[in-house]
C-alpha cells in the first residue's frame, strides 16, 4: 500500500509539474495585461509537435537543437499572438479578450492539423528509460527530467521577477501602466518580453512531458484548461500560488484515479477546485480583494 | 407596443422564409439549427448580458434537460411533455442549489468555477454509462406530440423551435422593462450601489442564474426529441464556449444580438466548407478579426458604422443646403 501510495505521489508530482509551468505562463500573462490567455494550452502543444517533427526521419535534427528550434519558434508565436491579437484590442471587456484567445487557440490547433496532421506522436525519452526503483515504486528517468526542469524554470522566474531590471519593469508595468511608461519603460516591448516567456515556459512544458504522455494537434485544450485550474485554486495572478496549485492539482488527480477512479479524475480535480472557491473565493494563495465603490 | 415590435417582426422573418425557399436545406434544417442556439444564446445572455455574470459552463443545463427527457421518455416511457417538465424541475433544481455558492465568485473565478462545474457534468455524462449510454450516447428518442399533433419533418421541427423563440423573446422582453428586469440592470451597473438602494442582488442573481437555467433545459429537451439521439459530445465544454462566443459576437445585453451571434456561428462553419482542411484555422482567424475590430459585437458595430455612413451622407446635404442659404 505504501509503495502504491509512493508511486502515485511521483506521478502526481510530475503531472502537477507540468500544471505548474502552463499555471505560471498564464499569470505571467495575467499579471502584465489582465489577460486570461486561452492559447496557453496551444503553446505547450506546438512546442511538443514542433520538436517531434524537426527530430523526425534520417536527416532529423539533435533533440536539443530541435527543442532549441521549437522554443524559438513558440516564442515567436507568443509574440505574435500579444502584437496582432491582444494589443490592438487594448481597453476592451475580459470576456472579449477571453473570445480573442479562443479565436488564436482555434487557429493555432487549426493552424496544426494542416501543418502536422492528425496523428498522436511521441518522443523517445532524453536519457533512456532504465527505471529507479524506490521500493515497489518506479521513477523513470523522464520524470526526473520534468521534475528537475519545473524546478529549475520556477527558480529562474522567481529570479528573473526579482532581480534583473527588466523583470522588474514588467511587474511595474502590472502595477501601473502609464507611472511605467513615464519612468522610461518601453510598455509595449515588456508586453511582449512578458508574452514570450510566458510562451517559452509552455514550449518547455510540452517539450519535457511529451515521452511521458505523447501529443496531438489537440494536446493543448486540456492542458490549457488545467493550466487555468491551476492558477486559479493557487489565487489568480500570485506566481507560488500557481505553483503549488499545479503541483495539488496534479497529486489530486494521480490519487483519485488510483483510490477512487481514473473515469472521475478529472472530474474530483474540479470538484475539489470548485469546494476550494466556495470557501476562499479567491483562491489559497490570492489576495482577498475588495470592491472599489 | 414597443415591447411587441421585435417579436412581430422577428415572427414575420421566419413566417417569409419558408415561403421565400419552400424545401429548402438552409431553411429547414440549418435556420432550425441557428434557432435552437439562438434559444440558448437569449438564455445565456440574460445571465453575460444583462446580469453581468460569466457562465463557461451553459451547456451543462442545456445538457441535463436533453438527458432528463431522453432517459425518462426511453426507461421509463414517460410522456415527452411531461419529461420535459421534469427535465426543468431537475435542472431548476440543480441550478438553485448552485447559484449562491458560484454567484459569490467575480470575475475569472466565476468563469473557472462554471466552466468546471460543466465539465463534471459531461464527465458524469460520459462515466455514467449505465443512466446516459456513455460516450456512446442514448437512440430511440420517441418523437415530439403536442396535443394530438406529432412533430416529425424538418419543416415541423422548424415551425415548433421559431414559436419557442418568438414566445421565449417575448418573455424575455417583458423581464428586461419590469422591475425587476431595472434591478438586473442596476446590478450590472454597480452591485454594491444596487445594494444600497435596496435591491436583494443575491436573490436577482439567483433568480436570473435559475431562469436561464431552465430555458437552456427547456431547450435540451426539444434537442433530444428533435435528434432523437444525443451522445455528450453535443454538451462539452466546446459547446459552452461556443455559445459564450454567440453572446459575445452578437453584443452583450442585446436579445436581438444574441440571435444574430447564433445566427452568424451556426452559418459560419456551413460555409467554411469550402476551406475543407483549412476549415479550423479559417474559423480561428475570422472569431480573432471579429472581436478585436468590433469588440463590442457585430450587432452594434453594424449599427455603428451604418449610422457613421448615414451621418455622413446627410451631414454632406446639410452643409451643402447651408451653404446654399448663405449664398
Amino acid at each position: 500500500m505504501f509503495d502504491q501510495i509512493l508511486q502515485f505521489l511521483i506521478t502526481g508530482l510530475t503531472t502537477g509539474a507540468i500544471y505548474a509551468l502552463v499555471a505560471l505562463g498564464f499569470t505571467i500573462i495575467y499579471n502584465a495585461s489582465d489577460v486570461v490567455n486561452f492559447a496557453q494550452g496551444e503553446f505547450v502543444m506546438m512546442g511538443a509537435m514542433s520538436t517531434v517533427f524537426l527530430a523526425a526521419g534520417d536527416n532529423g535534427l539533435p533533440t536539443p537543437l530541435a527543442a532549441t528550434l521549437s522554443v524559438v519558434l513558440v516564442i515567436c508565436v507568443g509574440i505574435f499572438l500579444q502584437r496582432f491579437a491582444i494589443a490592438p484590442a487594448r481597453g476592451a471587456s475580459v470576456v472579449t479578450t477571453i473570445i480573442i484567445t479562443i479565436g488564436a487557440s482555434i487557429f493555432l490547433r487549426g493552424l496544426a492539423l494542416v501543418v502536422w496532421g492528425k496523428d498522436i506522436h511521441g518522443m523517445t525519452p532524453f536519457s533512456g528509460e532504465t527505471p529507479i526503483h524506490i521500493g515497489q515504486a518506479t521513477l523513470l528517468p523522464q520524470n526526473i527530467w520534468v521534475m528537475g526542469g519545473t524546478a529549475v524554470m520556477v527558480l529562474a522566474v522567481h529570479y528573473f521577477f526579482h532581480y534583473t531590471m527588466q523583470g522588474k519593469a514588467i511587474l511595474a508595468c502590472s502595477y501601473n501602466r502609464d507611472a511605467a511608461s513615464l519612468m522610461g519603460i518601453n510598455v509595449g516591448l515588456m508586453m511582449m518580453v512578458a508574452y514570450g516567456l510566458s510562451a517559452l515556459l509552455g514550449a518547455m512544458a510540452g517539450i519535457l512531458v511529451a515521452p511521458i504522455s505523447f501529443t496531438s494537434y489537440d494536446a493543448g485544450v486540456m492542458l490549457g484548461l488545467k493550466g487555468f485550474s491551476a492558477a486559479i485554486l493557487g489565487g489568480m495572478g500570485n506566481p507560488m500560488g500557481a505553483v503549488v496549485g499545479g503541483l495539488l492539482l496534479g497529486l489530486i488527480e494521480s490519487l483519485s484515479a488510483g483510490l477512487i477512479s481514473s473515469g472521475y479524475k478529472d472530474a474530483i480535480g474540479f470538484i475539489i477546485l470548485l469546494l476550494v472557491l466556495f470557501i476562499r473565493p479567491s483562491g489559497l494563495m490570492g489576495k482577498r480583494s475588495s470592491d472599489r465603490v | 407596443m414597443n415591447r411587441l415590435r421585435g417579436p412581430i417582426i422577428l415572427a414575420a422573418i421566419l413566417v417569409a422564409l419558408p415561403l421565400l425557399f419552400p424545401d429548402n436545406y438552409f431553411v429547414t434544417v440549418v435556420v432550425t439549427t441557428a434557432v435552437l442556439h439562438a434559444i440558448l444564446a437569449i438564455s445565456l445572455n440574460l445571465l453575460m448580458g444583462y446580469a453581468g455574470q460569466i457562465s463557461l459552463g451553459h451547456a451543462a443545463f442545456f445538457g441535463i434537460g436533453a438527458y432528463s427527457s431522453a432517459i425518462l421518455t426511453t426507461q421509463h416511457r414517460l410522456d415527452p411533455l411531461l419529461a420535459i417538465a421534469a427535465g426543468m424541475l431537475i435542472t431548476g433544481t440543480i441550478a438553485f442549489l448552485i447559484a449562491r455558492p458560484i454567484l459569490r465568485l467575480k470575475g475569472h473565478y466565476l468563469a473557472m468555477a462554471t466552466l468546471g462545474f460543466g465539465i463534471i457534468i459531461s464527465i458524469i455524462l460520459v462515466q455514467a454509462g449505465h443512466f446516459t449510454g456513455g460516450p456512446d450516447g442514448l437512440g430511440d428518442i420517441p418523437k415530439l406530440v403536442i396535443f394530438g399533433w406529432a412533430v416529425e419533418s424538418d419543416f415541423h421541427w422548424y415551425i415548433v423551435m421559431s414559436t419557442i423563440l418568438i414566445l421565449v423573446v417575448w418573455l424575455v422582453n417583458n423581464l428586461i422593462d419590469s422591475r425587476s428586469g431595472r434591478a438586473l440592470r442596476a446590478l450590472h451597473g454597480s452591485e454594491i450601489a444596487a445594494e444600497m438602494m435596496g435591491i436583494n442582488t443575491t436573490a436577482v442573481k439567483s433568480a436570473i442564474f435559475v431562469l436561464s437555467a431552465l430555458i437552456a433545459s427547456f431547450a435540451g429537451s426539444l434537442f433530444a426529441h428533435q435528434q432523437s439521439f444525443i451522445s455528450p459530445d453535443s454538451f462539452s465544454f466546446f459547446f459552452s464556449i461556443e455559445l459564450v462566443t454567440m453572446v459575445v459576437l452578437g453584443g452583450l445585453a442585446s436579445t436581438y444580438g444574441a440571435i444574430f451571434g447564433a445566427l452568424v456561428l451556426t452559418f459560419l462553419p456551413e460555409l467554411l466548407v469550402v476551406f475543407e482542411d483549412y476549415e479550423v484555422m479559417v474559423f480561428g482567424a475570422i472569431l480573432m478579426a471579429m472581436m478585436i475590430f468590433m469588440p463590442q459585437g457585430l450587432f452594434v458595430g453594424f449599427e455603428k458604422l451604418a449610422q457613421r455612413l448615414y451621418r455622413k451622407f446627410f451631414a454632406s446635404q446639410t452643409i451643402d443646403k447651408e451653404q446654399r442659404d448663405v449664398a
